[in-house]
């Protein structure tokens, strides 16, 4: 019997997973929600749709609650992260013209982001215009990854390269047309484009920070007050959703139900292959990534404080927002992880997150000296 | 004291509708109006139009990029903010439910862009009335088609008058708890599939 409504807005990515499965595999019925999914066509939209009350809940990127708590989005309302909807997920494609050139300043085919930074920078040196390279938004974890992975293999992100927006559907086409050079998003988009022979995946998400915090569950702090049983009732829709996702035996059906039109539109061998962690590497070859898509395991769908200081930590590396104490707490106060905590009750994993490839380590309870260690090696990018 | 004109862009791809809101916007007495309809136009042409007010379509799939593009420009002088006052709910709610996004430059007096936000709101209705209006229409003759050409199939197979012939599809309707149309339309597949003489 259907006791809430709920109308939750996605973007066309594998990660909306867990929310087309909560509907599709009837967890939501069995909860007594009756799941309403929106596709949409930007971010923006999800945020504002969020913020005015037409969206529930919402498919978003990690550091958008934050950013929202923080009062830099433009409608002023508090939004929250009730759930980790996965770990890793994201690829960095770039063009075959781009990665003829890297693979001659010595990129490997193996994704490791070491050598493949180096060849990358070795290539942005020798050129006479700035390679233009796509994230999806500017508080995405992509425009933040990607980021930090270029200033690690000594490439200035913002005077190196030139970073644009494009929304995650457009990405393989605006490769293929010239538009831009490369880009980092969230599979199936990096897949297709190397489908279409456009593109090819130089580099993964799970090898430059392995085990990191992706899309959330983000809802308006004052939806969740308002409807707590409602919430409720979806959270363990989703906790099922998310066991029954991890399940390897699952992925083909999963993938099958993704690539319908009303959600990806995109072939479900593709997408089937993105939750195995089979990567296209070109040519033919594919390529096992371990730990490349994360629906549950490891803590995934803990929103997790530390996760949200990490991404605070890069806002005030690039100048998004001034840091203060009183900042800090409001960002790592957008993660909450109680709700889920009591829905998952002892079917909780063990949390575990790794070491950004360059071995700085993260400390979430030395923030302060984390930030200026990452803005002095900044510095001395030359 | 004279005020200096705003000058305005709007960004639809819909030409019809950016039409329309630009009409509404002369109407009201502005006349630095500007319609772009890609984001390579806009790029092309920001510092000729340096908007004081950004008007966008929320189905814009390049709104994300539009939005970005308009932090960073240095064609707008001055920061950028969403809607007209970001504590004014009602108007925001407005906006979103009429499907359009506004940027503003930040500094502008309140009553100036908010008359310019609520013109393109209520033009965003109009538009999304006459469109519905027009597809209700469109509908509406389809069906009245399909009940025709069923009306005709058992006129010329039962040897009923017209009047029969829709009594019987109504009846028909009623005792199956179905659309007309739908009974209607069945007929005509089925018509179609015996090879019947129609």
């Amino acid at each position: 019997m259907t006791e809430y409504r709920i109308t939750a807005g996605f973007i066309p990515l594998t990660d909306s997973l867990l929310l087309v499965m909560a509907r599709e595999k009837g967890f939501a019925a069995d909860e007594g929600v009756e799941l309403t999914l929106v596709r949409e066509i930007s971010w923006a939209n999800i945020r504002d749709r969020v913020a005015v009350g037409q969206f529930d809940v919402a498919h978003m990127l990690a550091p958008m609650p934050i950013a929202a708590s923080l009062g830099l989005s433009p409608i002023d309302v508090p939004v929250i992260s009730v759930m980790g909807l996965n770990l890793g997920g994201n690829a960095f494609t770039v063009s075959a013209a781009l990665w003829e050139a890297m693979a001659a300043a010595g990129a490997p085919a193996d994704f490791s982001p070491a050598d493949v930074g180096a060849a990358l920078k070795t290539v942005v040196r020798a050129r006479a215009n700035k390679l233009k390279l796509a994230v999806v938004h500017p508080y995405s974890s992509h425009n933040y990854e990607l980021r930090y992975w270029l200033a690690a293999s000594g490439i200035h992100p913002g005077r190196d390269v030139e970073l644009v927006i494009v929304p995650p559907p457009l990405m393989a086409d605006a490769l293929a047309a010239g538009r831009i050079d490369g880009f980092c998003v969230g599979e199936p988009w990096g897949s297709v484009a190397v489908a279409s022979g456009a593109g090819r995946i130089a580099t993964v998400k799970a090898r430059y920070w392995p085990r990191s915090p992706e899309k959330v569950l983000g809802v308006a702090e004052a939806w969740a007050a308002a409807n707590p049983e409602a919430l409720l009732a979806l959270l363990r829709a989703m906790h099922r959703a998310a066991l029954w996702s991890s399940d390897p035996a699952n992925h083909a059906e999963a993938a099958a139900l993704l690539s319908q039109p009303t959600y990806l539109g995109q072939p479900a061998d593709i997408i089937g292959r993105a939750l195995s962690g089979l990567i296209a590497q070109g040519a033919g070859q594919v390529a096992a990534v371990d730990e490349f898509f994360i629906p549950h395991a490891l803590g995934a769908n803990l929103p997790n404080p530390d996760d949200a200081l990490w991404y605070y930590s890069q806002m005030v590396r690039w100048d998004d927002v001034q840091h203060s104490p009183e900042r800090a707490a409001v960002a790592a106060g957008s993660y909450r992880p109680e709700l889920y905590r009591a829905v998952a009750g002892a079917a909780l994993p063990k949390m575990s997150r790794g070491e950004w490839f360059d071995g700085v380590h993260y400390s979430p309870a030395e923030l302060e000296s984390y930030i200026e260690t990452l803005r002095r090696s900044d510095l001395l990018i030359s | 004291m004279s005020v200096p004109e705003l000058s305005i862009l709007i960004i639809d791809e819909n030409r019809i509708r950016a039409s329309i809101i630009e009409d509404g916007l002369r109407e009201a007495g502005h006349t630095r109006v500007a319609l772009v309809h890609s984001v390579n136009e806009v790029a092309r042409r920001i510092t000729e139009i340096l908007p004081d007010v950004v008007v966008i379509d929320l189905e814009n799939p390049d709104r994300d990029q539009l939005e970005h593009f308009f932090t960073l420009s240095r064609a707008l002088r001055k920061p950028v903010a969403m809607f007209v006052d970001r504590s004014d709910t009602a108007e925001i709610q407005a906006a979103v439910e009429a499907g359009v996004s506004a940027y503003v430059v930040d500094g502008l007096k309140k009553e100036r862009v908010k008359a310019i936000l609520d013109m393109a709101i209520s033009r965003f209705n109009a538009f999304s009335r006459l469109t519905r209006e027009l597809e209700e229409a469109r509908t509406a003759l389809e069906d009245r088609k399909i009940i025709d050409k069923a009306k005709s199939i058992l006129m010329k197979s039962r040897g009923l008058d017209e009047a029969a012939a829709y009594a019987l599809l109504r009846t028909t309707a009623m005792n199956q708890n179905r659309k007309l149309v739908d009974i209607a339309q069945s007929l005509v597949t089925a018509a179609g599939l015996l090879g019947s003489d129609i």
